[in-house]
C-alpha cells in the first residue's frame, strides 16, 4: 500500500489531534499538582503552569490538619469498602440464581429490574422515604439504598454462564444447597469478575457527594471528603459572584492561622481527592470494555 | 445450547432432558429452588423498597403535604401543583435550559467520541494508541467535583485558556467566562466533552473493531483514500451502535446532568445555569414546598419515560435493535 500526500496530511492531522486530546486532559491536573505544591502566597501572583514556583508543602499540611477533612477521609474509606463489598456479594448472590435458567422467578425479577432502570421516583419522595426509614443523617445512607445495581448483576451473570457446570452437577449430586455451592465454589471461580466489580462500585462511591449533602450535611461527622472539596469550590463560587466575600475569605484562613489562599488548599484537596482514582483507574480499563458492551449494547 | 447434555454450559438448564406432567412438578420445582429465592431476597427488596417505594410519595404532588401527619391524611388540592408549575416563568426557564444543555451536550459529546474513536482507530502504533486511550479515559473516573475544580481553574482570567488567548492576541482583556450567562451553556457543553469524549470512544472502538477486515482490503484495491474509507465502511459500521445510544439518551434529555451545573453555576449566570434537579432541590428541601417540588419532579418522570418510548418505537421502525 502506498502513502499518498493526502494520507500523509491525514497522519499528521491525527496525531496532532490525539497529542492534543492528551494534553487537554493531563494539563488540569498537572497544573493543580503544581499550584498545590506551590507556596500559597505567591500563587496569588498567578503564572503557575507545570512547576511549582516557591515550593512548600503548608497546602496539605494545612489540609491534613483540618479534623474535618480527618473525620471526611474516615467516612469516605468505610463508605467505600462497606459499600464495595457488601454490594458486590449480594449482586453475584443474585446473579447466581438468575444464572440458573430454570429458575422460576428469573423472568418476573428481571421484570422488576427492567422497569426500575427507567423509573425515577424523584427527590423529595425518596427523601421522605429515607427518613421514614431513618436513614437521615446517618450513616447507613452510604451503603444500604445503593445495594444492587442491575448492570453489575448483568455483568456478574454474563461471566457465570460462561462458566462449566460439571463443578455444580457433582457438587448437587453430594448433597450441596445452591448458597454452598455460589459461597464454596462459583465465588472462587468468579474472582476475576467480582474484582472489576468491587473495583467499579468503589470508584462510584468514592466520587460520589450527592447523599451527603441531601441526607447528611447536616452533621459535620458524617461527612465525606468530595463533599468537602464541594463545599470549598462552592465557596469560591460565591465569592467570585461577589454575594459573600467575608465568607469565602473567612474560610481561607487555616486552622493553624497563618492565610492560606482559598487556590491552594482547593488544589491540594483535589489531589488528596482525586490520588486514588488514579492510582486504581488504569486497572479497570479492560473491564470497562468488557461491560460497555454486554451492559449497552445486549442490554 | 448444546446437544450433548453432559456438556452443557453452567446452570444452562438441563439440556433435552424434560420434566413430564407440569403441575406435580411445581411443587417439587419450588421445593429445590427455596435456596435461590432467599438468594435473590436482597435485590428484590432493594429495588421494591428504594425505586419503587418513592414512587408511593408521588402522592404528595396531589395534596398539601405537610410533614408529621401520614400522607393519606393530608388536604388534597388535585393538579393545582401541576397548574401553577406552568405558570412559573422560572419553570419554563428551567425547562429550557435543561433541554438545550441536554441537546448540546448530547451533540457535541457523540461527535467528539467518534472523532477519537476514528483518529485511535487508524493509529497503527499500538503503544501510542495504548497510551491515548488510557489517558483520555482519566477524566471520566474522577468525580464531578474534581472535575468541576480543574474546569474552574483553567477558564478564570488567571486561567490556562485566557493565557493562550491573550497570547495569541485573540482577545485583548481576559474574558471571564464563569461570569457571563451566555457562555454557561457551552462551558457545559465543552467541559462534557473533556470528561467523556475519550471514555465515550470506547464504545464505538468496540463497534469498529467488529467491522470485516475485508471491507478494508477491498476498498484498498479499488484505491479508496483514507477519507473515503472512513466514510463509507467505518461510519457505516459504527451506525447501529451509533443509534442505540443517540435512543438511550434521548431517554436522559430532562437529565442533562445536575452535578456539573450545580458545581459551575454562581449567582451571575443562574438563569441560564438551573436545572430541573436543582429546581426541585431549592423549591423542595430550601423552600420546604415539597408538594410542588414533587409535581415538578413527576413531570420530568413522566416526560422521560415518554421520550424513552417515543424513542424505542421510532426504533423499532427503523429496524435497529431496542432497549425493551
Amino acid at each position: 500500500m502506498k502513502m499518498t500526500t493526502q494520507d500523509y496530511v491525514f497522519d499528521t492531522i491525527k496525531v496532532l489531534l490525539l497529542v492534543f486530546l492528551v494534553a487537554v486532559t493531563l494539563y488540569p491536573f498537572l497544573n493543580t499538582l503544581a499550584v498545590s505544591f506551590n507556596e500559597a502566597q505567591d500563587t496569588i501572583r498567578g503564572g503557575i503552569s507545570l512547576w511549582p514556583r516557591e515550593f512548600s508543602l503548608r497546602n496539605y499540611e494545612d489540609i491534613l490538619s483540618d479534623e474535618n477533612i480527618i473525620v471526611a477521609a474516615r467516612n469516605s474509606v468505610g463508605r467505600t469498602v462497606i459499600a464495595a463489598l457488601v454490594q458486590t456479594f449480594c449482586t453475584a448472590m443474585v446473579a447466581y440464581a438468575l444464572a440458573n435458567r430454570k429458575y422460576m422467578f428469573r423472568v418476573p425479577i428481571a421484570m422488576v429490574y427492567v422497569l426500575t432502570m427507567y423509573i425515577d421516583g424523584g427527590l423529595i419522595p425518596t427523601y421522605f422515604l429515607f427518613r421514614g426509614l431513618g436513614l437521615v443523617n446517618n450513616f447507613h445512607v452510604y451503603w444500604i439504598p445503593g445495594l444492587t445495581t442491575a448492570f453489575n448483576m448483568l455483568v456478574i451473570r454474563t461471566y457465570m454462564r460462561g462458566l462449566s457446570e460439571s463443578f455444580i452437577e457433582s457438587a448437587k449430586i453430594e448433597g450441596a444447597n445452591d448458597f454452598y455451592i455460589f459461597l464454596r465454589i462459583i465465588l472462587p471461580l468468579c474472582m476475576p469478575v467480582l474484582a472489576t466489580v468491587i473495583l467499579f462500585t468503589a470508584v462510584w462511591q468514592w466520587n460520589y457527594w450527592w447523599d451527603t449533602f441531601i441526607f447528611n450535611s447536616s452533621k459535620i461527622n458524617l461527612t465525606t471528603l468530595q463533599y468537602e472539596l464541594m463545599k470549598k469550590i462552592q465557596s469560591a463560587n460565591s465569592a467570585m459572584s461577589g454575594t459573600s466575600m467575608a465568607d469565602a475569605f473567612s474560610r481561607g484562613q487555616s486552622m493553624t492561622g497563618n492565610v492560606v489562599t482559598p487556590v491552594s488548599l482547593r488544589a491540594a484537596m483535589t489531589i488528596v481527592v482525586s490520588l486514588p482514582i488514579i492510582a486504581v483507574y488504569p486497572f479497570l480499563q479492560r473491564y470497562f470494555v468488557h461491560g460497555l458492551t454486554i451492559g449497552g449494547v445486549k442490554g | 445450547m448444546s446437544s450433548i447434555p453432559t456438556s452443557g454450559k453452567l446452570m444452562g438448564g438441563l439440556g433435552p432432558v424434560k420434566l413430564a406432567p407440569r403441575k406435580r412438578d411445581f411443587g417439587i420445582v419450588f421445593q429445590s429452588q427455596v435456596v435461590l429465592m432467599a438468594m435473590s431476597i436482597p435485590f428484590l427488596l432493594h429495588l421494591l423498597l428504594f425505586r419503587m417505594g418513592p414512587m408511593y410519595g408521588w402522592l404528595m404532588a396531589f395534596q398539601n403535604f405537610r410533614p408529621g401527619t401520614p400522607i393519606l391524611k393530608q388536604t388534597w388540592v388535585g393538579l393545582e401543583h401541576f397548574r401553577y408549575l406552568f405558570r412559573d416563568i422560572i419553570f419554563l426557564q428551567v425547562l429550557r435550559n435543561t433541554l438545550a444543555m441536554a441537546i448540546i451536550k448530547l451533540v457535541m459529546g457523540t461527535f467528539f467520541s467518534v472523532l477519537v474513536a476514528i483518529m485511535v482507530n487508524e493509529t497503527k502504533n499500538r503503544l501510542f494508541k495504548r497510551s491515548v486511550q488510557t489517558i483520555s479515559y482519566l477524566p471520566h473516573f474522577i468525580s464531578w467535583v474534581v472535575a468541576a475544580h480543574l474546569v474552574r481553574e483553567s477558564l478564570m482570567p488567571y486561567g490556562i485558556i485566557n493565557n493562550i488567548l491573550t497570547g495569541l492576541n485573540i482577545v485583548k482583556e481576559p474574558i471571564f467566562f464563569l461570569g457571563k450567562a451566555e457562555y454557561f451553556w457551552w462551558v457545559i457543553g465543552w467541559s462534557h466533552v473533556w470528561k467523556t469524549a475519550g471514555f465515550g470512544a470506547i464504545i464505538y472502538l468496540a463497534a469498529m473493531t467488529s467491522i470485516d477486515p475485508q471491507l478494508y482490503e477491498a476498498a484498498d484495491i479499488d484505491g479508496a483514500s483514507r477519507l473515503q474509507r472512513i466514510w463509507h465502511i467505518t461510519l457505516p459500521g459504527i451506525r447501529s451502535v451509533f443509534v442505540i445510544l443517540l435512543i438511550m439518551n434521548i431517554g436522559f434529555l430532562m437529565e442533562a446532568g445536575f452535578e456539573q451545573q450545580y458545581l459551575l453555576k454562581n449567582a451571575l449566570v443562574q438563569d441560564y445555569a438551573d436545572v430541573f434537579t436543582i429546581y426541585v432541590l431549592e423549591w423542595g428541601l430550601r423552600r420546604t414546598r415539597f408538594s410542588f417540588a414533587t409535581a415538578a419532579g413527576i413531570f420530568r418522570s413522566v416526560v422521560s419515560i415518554t421520550l424513552i418510548v417515543i424513542a424505542n418505537f421510532i426504533a423499532k421502525r427503523m429496524g435497529e435493535e431496542t432497549l425493551m
